[in-house]
């Protein structure tokens, strides 16, 4: 069925244990996101490293299970890269999402956020917490 | 009773009821935020455009006579809908939203000032909240709450009136029925305590115009709105009704052609009536089709309607109700045809897409009550809402696919 195609084994998982859920205090910096349509909110906190990489990082947040999923997942996958490499990841993501042939390389178990190109009204769910991500490491970047 | 069988009746009047979503059967719920059409109204505006069009009040021809008179006579129909005694009172508008943004324009503009109290209630629809919240800005007045209690939406309507005599309450603004809650709110005994008091009401009919009786002289009221595809008619048009008393000295809210009678290059002056309020080439098809519209629902009788509505309202209050985890928003007893619920822990959202792939479409969101959905610690709720075209199987469809919703996602 389609809908499975959406709601893969890993999403649902991710979307009721959220991995890396809950708040940093400062001087991690914060970064957030909200969906008018549906009022969901997502808060991302990134503690940087000496070295300049995502030393920590952690949401809270209440939002669909393909939000939640995404901002779980993705927590996983941009921790120990370097602000370039994590917003490389959030380019390819949303272009996987977005364009017919994207092919999603490096995106690892991302790619089960491909069934959202079928739902394109789900894109805002699923690039919630990465906006909300590059909102955190603009903080990073000043 | 007669209407058990409304839906049987009238259904197959509706033909984009008929087809199937992702291989199933359309189950449409999502009345609330827009109803179907009767082929009679699809059917009037393309006559209307292949025989009749052109623009109204202007030209000599044949068309713009046909037009002009269809337009005209769309907005007798409205006022007889609404039991007005006067098509001078009936402006059409493009909905409810702007004909509560004209009211707040043009008559907060003049009479409010520091010191004056808009009331509203906390349940109130963004388009009857944000209007009053800007008028409120500009013109130094101050936009006050009516409380709203509980899940179930409670309001001591009791303390009202004293409220009203005690506190400087210029204008009254609610919603007949709530369309995030479904309670239905004492129109009659509201306007008559504003009245009592000098207070000047408008009703938000948007949920109630196409469901219930409606009569504006019963009521009582100084200003109602709705919208004509909430009530079987086309979108983009819509209907203010504005008291007798009131329409005189109620200044315009856009300029522009139609509205004006004499027009120099250093002043203009305005038409009478309705007119002056619709600046522009209105939107002739839809006052066309709403008509088509409200007659159809006439024809049917709104008492009818609003049984059959409170009667699938009150099944479906029962039915969800037996839903492990669920909470349902509004009243238990006394509700319209629509219900708004949290299921479990699952989103409204992923309720809502789970629904479509099965053919039920349902709306899952704020439903423009944010405020609301904040005091009561809620996001987002799932709404089902009905119209007289729903059955009782299709209850039936809705708490299966909730059911296994739960099975899918786990509450």
């Amino acid at each position: 069925m389609e809908i499975d195609e959406l709601y893969q084994t890993i999403i649902l998982d991710h979307s009721k244990r959220p991995r890396n859920f809950g708040d940093l205090p400062p001087p991690a910096v914060k970064g957030e996101g909200y969906n008018p349509s549906c009022g969901d909110e997502i808060a991302v906190f990134v503690g940087e490293s000496a070295a300049g990489t995502i030393q920590e990082i952690r949401f809270t947040g209440q939002a669909c299970a393909i939000c939640m999923a995404s901002t779980s997942m993705m927590t996983t996958q941009v921790k120990g890269k370097t602000i370039a490499e994590a917003l490389g990841l959030k380019r390819i993501f949303i272009d996987f999402l977005t364009k017919e042939a994207a092919p999603g390389n490096g995106l690892g178990n991302l790619q089960a956020f491909g069934g959202v190109k079928k739902f394109p009204q789900r894109l805002k769910c699923a690039t919630l917490g990465w906006h909300a991500l590059e909102g955190a490491l603009k903080h990073c970047a000043e | 009773m007669a209407t058990e069988y409304l839906a049987q009746r009238y259904r197959g009047d509706f033909p984009i009821l008929d087809q199937k979503v992702n291989g199933f059967p359309l189950v449409y719920l999502d009345n609330a935020a827009s109803t179907q059409h009767p082929a009679s109204v699809i059917d009037e505006i393309a006559r209307y455009y292949r025989e009749d069009h052109a623009n109204v009040h202007r030209g000599i021809h044949a068309l713009s006579s046909r037009a002009t008179k269809l337009y005209e006579d769309a907005r007798a129909c409205a006022a007889q809908f609404l039991g007005a005694a006067s098509s001078e009172s009936i402006v059409f508008t493009r909905g409810t939203t702007e004909g509560i943004n004209l009211v707040a324009s043009s008559w907060g503009n003049a009479h409010l000032g520091k010191g004056d109290i808009v009331l509203i209630t906390e349940m109130e629809h963004h388009a009857n909240l944000i209007p009053w919240q800007m008028i409120a800005r500009r013109t130094g007045a101050s936009l006050q709450y009516i409380q709203v209690q509980g899940d179930e939406g409670t309001v001591d309507w009791t303390l009202l009136e004293q409220r009203l005599k005690d506190d400087p309450v210029r204008l009254l603004a609610f919603t007949h029925i709530s369309n995030s809650l479904g309670c239905i709110n004492p129109v009659k005994d509201i306007c008559a305590a504003a009245r009592r008091q000098g207070v000047v009401t408008l009703v938000d009919a948007a949920q109630s115009a196409g469901h219930c009786p409606i009569n504006v002289q019963e009521l009582d009221c100084d200003f109602l709105v709705f919208s004509g595809h909430k009530s079987c008619g086309p979108t983009g048009i819509g209907v203010l009704y504005v008291h007798p008393e009131l329409l005189a000295d109620l200044d315009p809210y856009q300029f522009g052609g139609e509205m004006i009678s004499r027009v120099t290059y250093e002043s203009a002056e305005w038409k009478p009536g309705p007119h002056r309020f619709e600046a522009g080439t209105p939107h002739i098809a839809g006052a066309v089709g709403l008509a088509v519209a409200l007659e159809y629902l006439q024809k049917i009788g709104r008492p009818a309607i609003q049984a059959w509505d409170h009667h699938l309202g009150r099944l479906a209050y029962e039915k969800l109700s037996t839903l492990p985890g669920i909470r349902i928003l509004g009243p238990k007893t006394e509700r319209a045809g629509l219900v708004s619920f949290q299921l479990g822990t699952i989103h409204a959202h992923d309720l809502v897409a789970y629904a479509d792939q099965f053919g039920v479409a349902m709306r899952g969101g704020h439903h423009c009550n944010q405020p609301l959905m904040r005091k009561l610690g809620l996001q987002a709720t799932a709404r089902a809402s009905f119209y007289l075209y729903n059955t009782e199987s299709e209850i039936d469809r809705l708490v299966d696919v909730l059911r296994e919703a739960i099975g899918y996602f786990g509450v």
